[in-house]
Order: structure tokens, then C-alpha cells, then sequence
């Protein structure tokens, strides 16, 4: 640490509101490395979302294949909206996706969920989400603590140095 | 980069206080840089150091999951041992490089 770092981050509050690998991903790298650091971390997940922990769907995130110019096929080629569209290429990119983390140690959804809680990091779910995709606590993977208003949920950011970010 | 005596020894850290040659690290300089982190260091503590010496000897990438997996202790054990920096403060300890994974 350098000295000019005077008042350092002590808490992140993360909301995750899309379902997408990377977006799922970016939340669950981000509160992991927060505990990492001894910061503490509370994510809130919310609207597709849900779908990171959801026991049902968990397992089965996926990388949008449609509308994301960002994407290219290995070695950098172009890769039209188009060929999104064909029966399994969502599949073949959202394995390929997993297949590339899994390389770098970046476990699955549940384990990487699994280290974040061990870290004493907390997950939380939205209750108006909830109640909007039928879901009851009992269809959410086991480590999430509660389910929350909005209200609880900045109930629970408080204090000096805290950041709320939203993916 | 500097030069630091502790527990009799003259080492060279960097600006952070990680160890830069790793051949100088002893288990009495371990106990001495656990102890600047507040830690006072348990044969459980040194079988987690000499793992992470071990896969960093080996020139892999260390993460807290394959400290995991090591058999050695679980994560939750791991935040244990070293809280407020699993990966950090067990690798400082260990003499080797800060840990260069965002896992």
C-alpha cells in the first residue's frame, strides 16, 4: 500500500441486476476480490440476475450472442449478429466462455459463490424481483442469507468508504 | 526495493514489504512478518507457506481456490488463518511475490 492512501475502501455493496456470464461474473470477481482484500462485500442480486442464484439456473448462465459488437470469434475474426442466431452458437460461445475462466482457476457460479460467503462476503436477493419471476426463497441457492427490499438492502450500506456499484 | 534486519537476518523487500529473494525466507522470518500482520504463526499457518512456496517454485499462479484444494485447509480456514488478506498476507509471510490473480 502506498502512503498516500489514506482512507481505504472498507466496503463494496454490489447490486447485479443481468443474468449474462460476464455480468454475473464481474459482480462475483468483484465482491471475491473485495473479501480478498478484507473489504467487506454484500451483493444484491436482482431482476435476471436472479438467474446467478437461482439453484435452477445457476449452472446454466449463458453469454448473449445477439446485439454484444464486442464479441469476436477466436483469433479475432468478425462475428455477425446473424450467426448468434443459429441453433446452438450460444451454447458453443457460452462453453467456450466457461471453458476460457475455468483456465484462469475462476471457478463455477456456485463455487465462486462458495469462496466470496467463506470470505464472510453476504448475498441477498430482491424481493420485487422475486415476487415478479415467482420465485420463493426455497428455489435460491442455499448461501443467500435473505431476501430484501431495496430499503434493507441500502439499510445495509452504510458507514465511511462504502461503495455501491451496480452491474 | 530496501534492505530490512528481523530476526537476525538482513533481507531485501520491496516497496510493499514483499520478500525479493525468496532463498533468504526462514521460518524465523515468518514468524517475524506474521507478527508485523498480527499473526502469530501455528504448524497449520507454515504447511499453508510452504504450499504457496511450493506452486510459486513451480511458477503456476496462485489463488486462494487452489490453496482450496490443496488439502491442506478449506477457504473459510484460510480466512482464518490469515484474515483481512488470505492471498496477501499468507504470500508476504511466505517470502514470495504478491499474488498477481484477481481469484
Amino acid at each position: 500500500m502506498s502512503a498516500k492512501e489514506e482512507s481505504p475502501l472498507k466496503k463494496v455493496c454490489i447490486i447485479c441486476a443481468k443474468g449474462t456470464i460476464e455480468d454475473v461474473y464481474a459482480t462475483l470477481v468483484m465482491a471475491n476480490g473485495a473479501v480478498m482484500e478484507g473489504i467487506e462485500a454484500k451483493v444484491f442480486f436482482t431482476f435476471f440476475g436472479l438467474d446467478a442464484i437461482t439453484k435452477k439456473q445457476m449452472k446454466r448462465l449463458k453469454t448473449a450472442t445477439v446485439g454484444n459488437p464486442a464479441m469476436r470469434a477466436p483469433g479475432g475474426l468478425p462475428f455477425p449478429t446473424v450467426l448468434g442466431m443459429v441453433p446452438f452458437v450460444e451454447m458453443g460461445v457460452s462453453a467456450m466462455m466457461k471453458s476460457q475462466m475455468y483456465k484462469l482457476d475462476i471457478p463455477p457460479v456456485e463455487e465462486f459463490m462458495e469462496m466470496i460467503t467463506a470470505g464472510g462476503g453476504e448475498l441477498y436477493a430482491c424481493k420485487l424481483a422475486m415476487d415478479m419471476f415467482k420465485l420463493e426463497k426455497k428455489d435460491l441457492y442455499e448461501g443467500v442469507i435473505d431476501v430484501l427490499t431495496i430499503g434493507d438492502f441500502y439499510g445495509k450500506c452504510g458507514g465511511d468508504n462504502t461503495q455501491i456499484i451496480f452491474t | 526495493m530496501a534492505e530490512k534486519t528481523i530476526a537476525g537476518k538482513s533481507i531485501s523487500v520491496n516497496e510493499e514489504g514483499y520478500m525479493t529473494d525468496p532463498s533468504q525466507w526462514d521460518h524465523d522470518v515468518a514468524k517475524e512478518l506474521a507478527k508485523e500482520d498480527g499473526i502469530e504463526l501455528t504448524d497449520k499457518h507454515f504447511e499453508v507457506l510452504e504450499f504457496l512456496r511450493t506452486v510459486t517454485e513451480k511458477g503456476e499462479t496462485l489463488t486462494i481456490r487452489k490453496v482450496g484444494k490443496s488439502g491442506i485447509v478449506d477457504i473459510k480456514g484460510l480466512y482464518g488463518l490469515f484474515p483481512g488478506g488470505p492471498l496477501k498476507i499468507s504470500s508476504k509471510v511466505a517470502g514470495i511475490p504478491k499474488p498477481s490473480s484477481c481469484v
